[in-house]
């Protein structure tokens, strides 16, 4: 797929750096971990140490890119972000892309940043492509298989994939190409098991089509937090 | 290929379908009739399902083949009382429980007291009242304990859409108490005896994660219900099925956690059980006015903590009145 970042990263990096504020980056004895030099960092990266702002790929209000893997995370659970910033950085987790990024951060910085964007509006969902087969993605990320013991994914990630908590985030309004990559990454083993495990178990029963599908679901749920019923 | 050939053809696989329909059905009859083994599957500690699901023949339509007509909508609104009915059951619900937080996947997932299983049970002698109770009778009871709410009154249209809600995705299903699949696969008795103290460890390595450290549960981000409260007082009362250890170990063998059924071994469910039904929560509704006494005529059972001291306290003597918060915003009334 054209917009696999994964195949591209350079690229992708620096159409993120052209698309990101034009301003220079700060010095790194002027970043504090605050929400202050968070923004900074985000909105202007830190060219010193080779970390682009974050702006570049995940957009200026943190609402990530739906039509590439660029995933959001204005509001994502803050405890989430950092456990992913840390794995990228120690190599647990893998990404061309990011894994620089974050072992160039320092600890207060990562927990500074996760701060940053869990506060940050639920942005309005950004286009996303449909799926090719809508009322059988729907059927399984509301109800699962129970041919497969294969759980619905809204039971753990909320209805309409709005996110229960720190453990279980928003799926709902995310990339859709960013959802797909990761379940595909369980499965093969490429991104850590995460809590007790569940993310590769669940992930080895999802075919090809099926991760497609309840990734093009949710990508298309509104992601504001106020949904009513 | 000439046209008789063609006939031939057809008819040999017609009778090939047919056969493998015979072969499978009588395969059903004979597992049904089969006593029930999945105790005794249930106690090797492997990642498996108990073997009851295996030998499950029936299988609910999909929701998508639910009718359209005036029938079809209250079908419809049978579901959308059983996924969220504190929503559309206000008036009848005193917590944040959903009716699929104990039969899982909306009512439809074998061994995980699935509402076709219940509804070709009913009408049925239960010892719990000492009479023959109706299917919506039977519904009622939900309400008042699981739900800690109020039993809708007989006809309601809430009753009315949950048992049309049933009957339609029982349709096909033989009428038999027996049927594969109802209910929680009966649970051997644990090698141990069930022990709180274990019980609390599976709790916090297996369970914690979704239901929180103190069984409180977790809302969704929108405020939607998201996990369950295991206890206290925006969980199911003392009056409720899952308050038997017998029930709670079975449901959690068969069904938790979600994703990793039967990942927990017949001890670990027992021990489990006992841990989560060893905690305070809503009164129940029976109660007389004494614990003792309450004990002695609803709760007389090894699986019952009612009554009982545990660490220090004895439960039932420290439980918020039954009832608790029915949203009286919206009223149900007779189709």
């Amino acid at each position: 797929m054209l917009l696999r970042i994964d195949r591209y990263p350079a690229a992708w990096m620096l159409l993120g750096v052209c698309l990101a504020t034009t301003a220079p980056g700060i010095r790194a004895s002027d970043t504090r971990a605050s929400a202050t030099g968070a923004k900074a960092i985000a909105a202007q990266g830190d060219a010193q140490r080779g970390v682009p702002p974050c702006a570049g790929c995940h957009g200026a209000e943190g609402q990530g890119n739906g039509l590439a893997a660029f995933p959001r995370l204005a509001g994502l659970p803050a405890r989430y972000l950092r456990q992913q910033l840390e794995t990228l950085a120690d190599g647990q987790r893998n990404s061309a892309v990011m894994s620089s990024i974050a072992k160039a951060l320092s600890p207060d910085e990562v927990s500074a940043l996760s701060a940053y964007y869990s506060e940050l509006p639920v942005p309005a969902s950004s286009p996303q492509r449909a799926g090719s087969d809508p009322a059988a993605a729907a059927e399984l990320a509301e109800h699962g298989r129970a041919d497969d013991r294969l759980p619905a994914c809204v039971l753990c990630h909320g209805r309409r994939g709005v996110g229960i908590g720190d453990d279980f985030p928003p799926l709902a309004g995310q990339s859709a190409t960013y959802i797909a990559n990761q379940l595909e990454a369980w499965k093969a083993g490429a991104r850590p098991a995460g809590p007790m495990g569940l993310m590769p178990r669940i992930a080895a029963k999802l075919s090809e089509s099926d991760i497609r599908g309840v990734s093009a679901y949710f990508a298309a749920q509104p992601a504001t937090r106020d949904v009513q019923p | 290929m000439s046209a008789i050939a063609r006939s031939v053809a057809a008819a040999a696989a017609l009778f090939l379908a047919g056969a493998v329909a015979y072969v499978s059905s009588t395969r059903a009859e004979v597992s049904n009739a089969t006593p029930r083994t999945e105790a005794a599957v249930a106690s090797t500690p492997s990642p498996q399902v108990p073997s009851d699901s295996k030998r499950s023949a029936f299988i609910p339509p999909p929701l998508s083949a639910m009718p359209k007509d005036d029938f079809g909508k209250m079908v419809r609104l049978g579901e959308q009382i059983f996924e969220d009915p504190a929503h559309h059951a206000s008036a009848y619900v005193g917590n944040d429980l959903r009716c699929s937080n104990c039969h899982l996947d909306a009512g439809r997932l074998a061994n995980s007291a699935p509402m076709w299983g219940a509804y070709v049970s009913y009408p049925a002698y239960r010892s719990k009242n000492g009479h023959v109770n109706t299917f919506e009778e039977r519904l009622q009871g939900c309400f008042r304990f699981s739900m800690n709410g109020k039993a809708p009154p007989l006809g309601d249209k809430v009753l009315v859409a949950l048992e049309s809600y049933s009957y339609w995705m029982s349709r096909g299903a033989r009428v038999d108490p027996d049927i594969a699949g109802r209910g929680y696969p009966k649970l051997d008795k644990p090698p141990m005896p069930a022990d709180y103290k274990r019980g609390q460890q599976v709790y916090d390595e297996n369970c914690a994660l979704c239901h929180g450290a103190h069984g409180t549960g977790r809302q969704a981000n929108d405020g939607s219900p998201g996990f369950p409260a295991l206890w206290g007082p925006d969980s199911f009362n003392w009056g409720a099925g899952m308050g038997s250890f017998e029930n709670a170990a079975a449901f959690i063998r068969a069904n938790m956690p979600l994703g990793l059924a039967g990942s927990l071994s017949v001890q670990d469910a027992w021990d489990v059980a006992t841990f989560m039904d060893s905690q305070e929560r809503p009164q129940d509704p029976r109660f007389t006015g004494s614990v003792a006494e309450t004990r002695q005529r609803f709760h007389n059972s090894s699986n019952s903590a009612y009554g009982t001291v545990v660490n220090g306290h004895l439960l039932g003597s420290d439980s918020i009145t039954s009832g608790g918060h029915p949203r009286a915003t919206e009223t149900s009334s007779r189709p």
